[in-house]
């Protein structure tokens, strides 16, 4: 049994740990929050001449060639000082379709640049307050035209490109809907700012007409594929979820500690000890459910969807429990401007929502739960 | 990353295969209510069977794989006893009788009596042939154990003891006992108490099943009423029996389970269920709240089994298993019951029934019922948050107004 990340992985963690720790302490995160300004461009530049956002580009591509095991070490401190960052939509989402389903050409287009940070991507399926589905999609993707509406996109402000979700054919069902690429600078593309829960990642209603896209991936294959891009998304998501949540916890816990009422610490209270102790053992499953998530990414499992999924929801649930009970720890503190708790109940739901909400991925577990039991 | 053995688990796991190959049968498919002998055997012969197994097991050294050998141990690594409860557990044998014997009285025994006296209770409990049972809780002293009124009183060489323990596993068919007494009520109540060890068979003692509200007789509750000790039997010093159960509950601690949480009805079951019951509006497995529930419940479940291998990744590596390894019954018992309770819902108004027409041989209104004292046996929920709390994130220990207090002017309520 060797269910844990090798020294190397261990080590590039705490050196992100340490990177991170010092680059982005919360008055960066306060400064994007507190400005009209979409993610931290020197931070974002210094995260890029790491090397991290080609973790899991292969080396032909000009990436570091390493791995997504490596990829959800960083992943887990991006998220334990919520970066202010596109990372995830460039790296989890844009990376990886293109990895997933990209032609050579378009391989080697996007991937070095990516790569380094030159341009940014992100992934555009939301088209509004109810969840996509292959019915609900309205964007359509026809002869290179893309038309239709995007909202909202996380980085769609920022992005150089996006890949998109949309209809390719009026059969209907799953396979009328396409993957095209699209350059958001291009003609026949309109941004505006979307105001956001969590305006410490800035988010985009991106208007398409008859603007020049190319497909990605064989047409009519955009639904599967675009699960299969959320799926990998998910797990390394689960890693920034977790990261999050742990510092929820490493917050109240200290707060309990200090805080004197009743002429006591209140961490001595049996109230905030159960309420600390199950925070803490939310957030352990949540995390052995990403580690198996890492495991089924990083091997191209076929369990990799059920795994996704378990990671998914578990490090929702386990970050909201976290972010909501550390306010309620801090008392009235807790909901001030000044303390940093609400920057975490912001990034928890966001990052909860981004990628579908924990209603869709219950539902879609127990698709894949039927499935393995009928096989 | 990956789940496979080292080369030397492999080797291992090889060979206790074999063994276990020409010595018992693998169990059957026949499902949940055909494979829980909670339910099906009757314990005498259950109890003769086990024996025997367990004298199997001893002579091949599997009894107690990390003792030495020369006290009829193999020797091995903790991991090593996990791969043998992994494999065991494939196969139709018994299980259960020995475990709090071998794994807390009998290290207890050996750490606090001359080696004499230990070497005679080693092999007997060893292959079987005594049991062993802990005597600590008692009616009014259970989360608080330090707080037991079982007193024992000097009488030349003996010790004269009185009172009553409870919720004592397998009092009734055990040889010997380990049993916390209070010798000197006038001092603050962890500093008056006293360990024994008692013959079961002794006058006096008498052990008394009790009903739990599953039908079943897991424990008893044992009185004892003039039963005399002697003194050599003592173990530590007189006033020290606090920090020799402290010494016994840590050997319970470093127990780990190879196995995935509490035995029952879960989500295969539920799913098994859901699939069979016509809702209002159709299948109960394509209700979305229905399906909201199972994927929880699943998610839970998985994160407990992972969690399990992460600890079992810290022993095969020979580190000590970090604190992660605590959260499991804190989330089994209150999942279980949970689990079970929304089953019985599915069924709606037949929920109730138990006969052999109930849905499954009756196996989640067996979980309903057996959950609720999974999550106080052994420690309950709160304790146990008591102690992550406290042991994994540092947070104070409670505020004790019984500290200092002399036991005898403790107050004690009804």
């Amino acid at each position: 049994m060797n269910f844990d990340f090798s020294d190397d992985q261990k080590m590039l963690r705490d050196q992100a740990r340490k990177f991170l720790t010092e680059k982005c302490p919360p008055k960066t995160v306060r400064k994007v929050l507190e400005s009209d300004g979409q993610y931290d461009k020197a931070l974002w530049k210094q995260i890029a001449e790491m090397g991290w956002l080609g973790t899991a580009i292969p080396e032909q591509y000009e990436g570091l060639g390493l791995g997504h095991l490596e990829l959800c070490v960083i992943a887990e401190e991006m998220g334990r000082v919520l970066a202010p960052v596109p990372f995830a939509s460039s790296v989890y989402l844009a990376t990886e379709a293109i990895i997933l389903a990209g032609s050579e050409d378009q391989k080697k287009k996007y991937l070095p640049k990516l790569a380094v940070g030159e341009i940014i991507g992100t992934f555009a399926i939301a088209e509004g307050p109810q969840p996509p589905s292959p019915k609900s999609i309205k964007a359509t993707f026809r002869g290179g035209k893309l038309d239709g509406v995007k909202t909202p996109i996380a980085d769609g402000e920022v992005a150089d490109f996006a890949v998109v979700l949309a209809r390719s054919s009026d059969t209907g069902g799953e396979r009328s809907l396409s993957l095209a690429i699209v350059d958001l600078k291009a003609a026949g593309v309109s941004r505006r700012t979307v105001k956001t829960i969590d305006p410490s990642r800035g988010h985009a209603e991106i208007t398409f007409k008859g603007a020049s896209a190319e497909a990605l991936g064989p047409a009519g294959d955009g639904w599967d594929l675009a699960r299969r891009v959320l799926d990998r998304a998910a797990v390394l998501m689960s890693f920034e979820q977790v990261g999050g949540a742990d510092a929820c916890l490493a917050m109240a816990k200290d707060y309990a500690l200090n805080r004197y009422a009743f002429g006591r610490q209140i961490g001595s209270f049996q109230a905030i000890k159960h309420k600390l102790a199950e925070m803490y053992v939310w957030n352990e499953l949540a995390r052995s459910n990403a580690f198996f998530g890492a495991w089924a990414l990083s091997t191209n499992a076929p369990e990799l969807p059920e795994a996704a999924a378990g990671a998914r929801i578990s490090a929702t649930d386990a970050f909201h429990f976290a972010s909501k009970e550390n306010i309620q720890t801090h008392g009235g503190m807790g909901f001030t401007w000044e303390l940093d708790c609400h920057l975490y109940y912001r990034r928890a739901k966001q990052l909860g929502l981004t990628l579908g909400s924990s209603r869709v991925w219950k539902d879609r577990l127990v698709n894949h739960l039927e499935k393995k039991n009928v096989a | 990353m990956d789940f496979n053995d080292t080369p030397d688990e492999a080797k291992f796991r090889h060979e206790v295969r074999s063994w276990l190959e020409a010595n018992a049968k693998p169990k059957s498919a026949a499902g949940f209510a055909a494979e829980n002998p909670r339910y099906q055997r009757n314990e005498t012969e259950a109890l003769k069977i086990a024996k025997a197994w367990q004298a199997k097991k001893a002579a091949k050294g599997f009894a107690r794989i990390t003792w030495p050998k020369e006290i009829g141990g193999l020797g091995g690594t903790p991991m090593q006893s996990v791969v043998y409860s992994q494999e065991e557990s494939k196969f139709d044998v018994p299980s259960g009788f020995f475990e709090i014997g071998l794994g807390m009285c009998i290290p207890t025994v050996t750490h606090y009596a001359s080696k004499e006296v230990a070497a005679k209770f080693v092999k007997p409990a060893l292959y079987g042939e005594e049991i062993w049972c802990q005597l600590f809780s008692e009616p009014s002293a259970g989360s608080d154990v330090a707080g037991l009124r079982m007193k024992a009183e000097r009488d030349g060489d003996d010790w004269i003891v009185n009172g009553q323990k409870i919720w004592t596993s397998g009092a009734h068919y055990s040889d010997w006992g380990i049993v916390l007494t209070r010798t000197d009520p006038n001092v603050p109540k962890h500093a008056g108490l006293t360990m024994f060890y008692v013959s079961m068979k002794a006058p006096g003692v008498e052990a008394r099943p009790i009903k739990q509200m599953s039908g079943g007789a897991n424990f008893n509750e044992v009185f004892f009423t003039n039963v005399r000790i002697p003194d050599s039997q003592r173990l530590g010093n007189v006033g020290e029996g606090w920090k020799v159960a402290l010494t016994t509950l840590m050997h319970e601690r470093l127990a780990v389970g190879g196995g995935q949480g509490g035995s029952g009805a879960d989500v295969k079951e539920l799913l098994a269920l859901a699939r069979e019951t016509e809702l209002e509006d159709g299948p109960a497995i394509r209700n979305a709240s229905v399906r909201e529930r199972i994927a929880e419940w699943y998610v839970r479940g998985q994160g407990l089994k992972y969690t399990t291998y992460r600890t079992l990744t810290a022993l095969s590596k020979g580190q000590v298993p970090g604190p992660e390894a605590s959260i499991a019954k804190v989330v089994v018992a209150p999942r279980m019951q949970d689990l079970a309770s929304f089953a019985m819902d599915l069924e709606d108004m037949g929920g109730v029934a138990t006969g052999e027409e109930a849905p499954l041989g009756a196996a989640f209104q067996q979980t309903y019922m057996w959950a609720p004292g999974l999550r106080i046996a052994g420690g309950t929920d709160e304790i146990l948050k008591n102690i992550i709390a406290e042991r994994v994130l540092g947070l104070p220990g409670d505020m004790r107004v019984d500290k200092d207090v002399p036991y005898n002017k403790l107050p004690t309520g009804r």
